[in-house]
């Protein structure tokens, strides 16, 4: 058990050590130079030739490569010049950072309630037409851009209905207290009911577009391994010994069927992120998704930087923690 | 056996002898490299794989009708020049675009209004396919071309190479890979179309490299290769002629699928404005991502090109997942 975790970790680190050369190229190939993308149009020569100092541009590439870690290291990413101009692109990061881990959240748990059942059901109706209109309907689910699902959403439960809010994390009339930034948290810490439920009332949207990322993933993994479970041996034992259906369902078949599925949990997070970019920005969600968004169009790169690293980060972390759960849970898979 | 099987679908969970060497955290690998051994393997039947996967398809209607709206689409990409009533880049009605009314509504002789250059949105629609059949080809087979240089390399030669390249290849698979077209497509000053299909293009590289990689592997101690080598043929003659054509299978299935992706992902590319600024010529993508300032008013500008790059996405989903199917012997007991 001790190898497998110390043999991944060191994958993990491998990782993280190719992604930060990756990260540095990329930042050295940017449009117009490192020095120009980071200081923006507000560049003077005299700025510029600062900056160009500050980075050890001059020198050689494996020492700007050491001086860039140790700055990301220490949180160094520059200052932003565009999301939030002025301030350091970590704290883009770090305010942000709990309004995208809610709606992430909100999102896979609102896809595990509706995905495992559903593939529980599909694949013990295996053929059938039941079977057949939700495998179909997990293929559309893939088929539809997130950010167009997102807009029908917001048009038709926002614009039209006016049922549930456009945009944003919390309504403007709101007097909340916020003490962890998770706005629905806050809201119960502090028994500010009506902040709770309106900071809630500003997820489901944007949390019902994520969510079809991995509803259909989800779906399809839970039934190809219940499909693949009711064939086994001991499920047929199990049916012999004349146990009752609900029995076998939850000791047998889904105890076993659901060990696929943890895995794919966690490389649903880098599919999340990705999603949680064109999501934010149609709700205009104060998310990191949205600040990345922002940080495209303009091309705010010390922004990018940081949260491209953080992104892949937390992805590695993610599914470093995965593994490892999963070897606890299943002990065939340490050897 | 003759029966629409859409189960099978998602061959993800390993069968028993494999699952010893089954690591968690490579689903994505693992999936890409089930495919692989799937298109590897031969018939036992006396006829060739593609004659046995072809006659499940010709009765499996999931796959039917995966192909009709495949060959509708890339029809009407080849002859939409003479299909669309109007110049698709003519602002025919721009004198009906006002600050208040900036999208013209369906007329007389545009069915379905114009765009907010007063454009006819039919011939739009029409045109578009070409350009968005353009990227999604472009961009699978740019990112084909990586993954069989890349995976023949680490397949074909082994060894070191094939450590090294694989390396490579799976950080590439840990990244979100629509995370990192977004970073890829920021690197270029001036967006084009180019630069998109190069940042899709890019993320399916490690993909297809593994694909091929794994297809290879499984193919180094089959007969066939084994023969050759014996008759004395070179090595690279063994890659080029006996094992890469014996790859293509499994790289068809995700070839199919990846061009669906690739239709998506230049759709969000543009939303995030990283997509092509020129919009001369019409591509639905652009035309989707644009469209987002008028959703609110005018979602009809918005949802047209979407449902086009819905069906066609399905189109090209539903014919590969039943490719692979068909293709993956395990589905076939």
């Amino acid at each position: 058990m001790l190898r497998f975790i110390v043999r991944r970790m060191l994958q993990a680190v491998l990782a993280l050590f190719v992604l930060s050369i990756l990260l540095f190229a990329w930042l050295r190939s940017l449009p117009g130079g490192v020095v120009s993308a980071m200081l923006g149009e507000r560049g003077t020569p005299e700025s510029a030739a600062a900056l160009r100092a500050q980075l050890g541009l001059d020198e050689p590439l494996p020492v700007q490569y050491w001086r860039f870690l140790q700055r990301a290291v220490q949180g160094d990413f520059g200052i932003s010049n565009g999301v939030y101009r002025g301030q350091p692109a970590l704290d883009v990061f770090t305010q942000r950072f709990p309004a995208t881990v809610e709606l992430a959240v909100f999102a896979i748990v609102l896809a595990l309630a509706l995905a495992i059942p559903l593939g529980y059901l599909a694949a013990t109706r295996r053929g059938g037409p039941f079977d057949t209109g939700s495998v179909i309907f997990s293929l559309v689910g893939v088929a539809v851009p997130v950010f167009f699902l997102a807009y029908v959403l917001k048009y038709i439960f926002a614009v039209r209905m006016g049922i549930l809010p456009p945009s944003g994390r919390q309504s403007v009339g709101i007097n909340a207290t916020h003490i962890t930034n998770f706005y629905v948290l806050d809201g119960i810490i502090t028994r500010e009911w009506d902040a709770a439920w309106d900071a809630f009332k500003h997820l489901i949207l944007p949390g019902i577009a994520l969510a079809s990322i991995p509803f259909a993933v989800i779906f399809r993994i839970t039934r190809a391994a219940v499909i693949d479970v009711m064939d086994e041996d001991y499920v047929r034992t199990a049916r012999a010994k004349g146990l009752r259906r609900q029995t076998i369902r939850a000791r047998h078949v889904m105890r076993n069927a659901l060990i696929p599925v943890v895995t794919i949990v966690g490389l649903q997070v880098g599919a999340l992120l990705a999603g949680a970019v064109l999501t934010e920005k149609v709700f205009a969600f104060t998310g990191i998704g949205q600040a990345l968004a922002l940080g495209f169009e303009l091309r705010d790169y010390p922004v990018l930087q940081v949260l491209i690293l953080m992104a892949a980060l937390i992805y590695i972390i993610v599914n470093l923690v995965v593994d490892i759960a999963y070897a606890v849970i299943d002990p065939r898979v340490r050897h | 056996m003759t029966e629409p099987d859409v189960s099978a679908r998602d061959t993800t969970t390993p069968s028993s002898d494999q699952r010893s060497s089954w690591r968690p955290g490579d689903r994505k690998k693992q999936r890409i490299d089930a495919l692989a051994e799937a298109g590897a393997l031969s018939s036992d039947e006396g006829i060739s794989l593609w004659q046995s996967a072809w006659r499940r398809l010709r009765r499996d209607p999931v796959f039917l009708v995966g192909l009709s709206i495949v060959s509708v689409f890339v029809l009407v990409a080849i002859i939409s020049p003479w299909l669309a009533p109007h110049d698709p880049s003519a602002r025919l009605l721009i004198d009906q675009v006002t600050p208040a009314t900036p999208i013209p509504p369906a007329q007389e002789g545009f069915p379905l209004g114009g765009d907010n250059a007063g454009r006819d949105m039919l011939s739009r629609l029409l045109v578009g396919s070409r350009q968005t059949l353009i990227v999604g080809v472009l961009a699978t087979l740019g990112g084909l071309a990586g993954g069989m240089i890349l995976g023949t390399i680490a397949g074909g030669i082994g060894g070191w190479a094939d450590s090294a390249v694989m390396r490579v290849v799976d950080v590439m698979l840990s990244i979100p890979s629509l995370l990192m077209a977004f970073s890829i497509a920021a690197l270029f000053a001036r967006p084009s179309q180019w630069t998109v299909i190069l940042a899709i293009a890019i993320i399916q590289v490690p993909i297809f490299a593994r694909l091929l990689r794994g297809s290879m592997i499984s193919q180094r101690h089959s007969d066939h290769v084994l023969a050759a080598r014996a008759l004395g043929v070179r090595p690279a003659a063994i890659v080029f002629r006996h094992m890469l054509p014996n790859s293509l299978g499994p790289v068809i299935v995700q070839g199919t699928l990846v061009l669906a992706v690739s239709i998506i992902d230049a759709a969000a590319l543009s939303f995030l404005g990283l997509g092509n600024p020129d919009d001369s010529v019409p591509e639905w993508g652009q035309m989707l991502g644009k469209a987002q300032t008028f959703f609110n008013s005018y979602p009809h500008v918005a949802v047209y090109p979407a449902l086009c790059i819905i069906v066609v996405a399905l189109g090209f989903t539903l014919m590969g997942e039943s490719l692979r199917e068909a293709l993956d012997p395990k589905s076939r007991r």
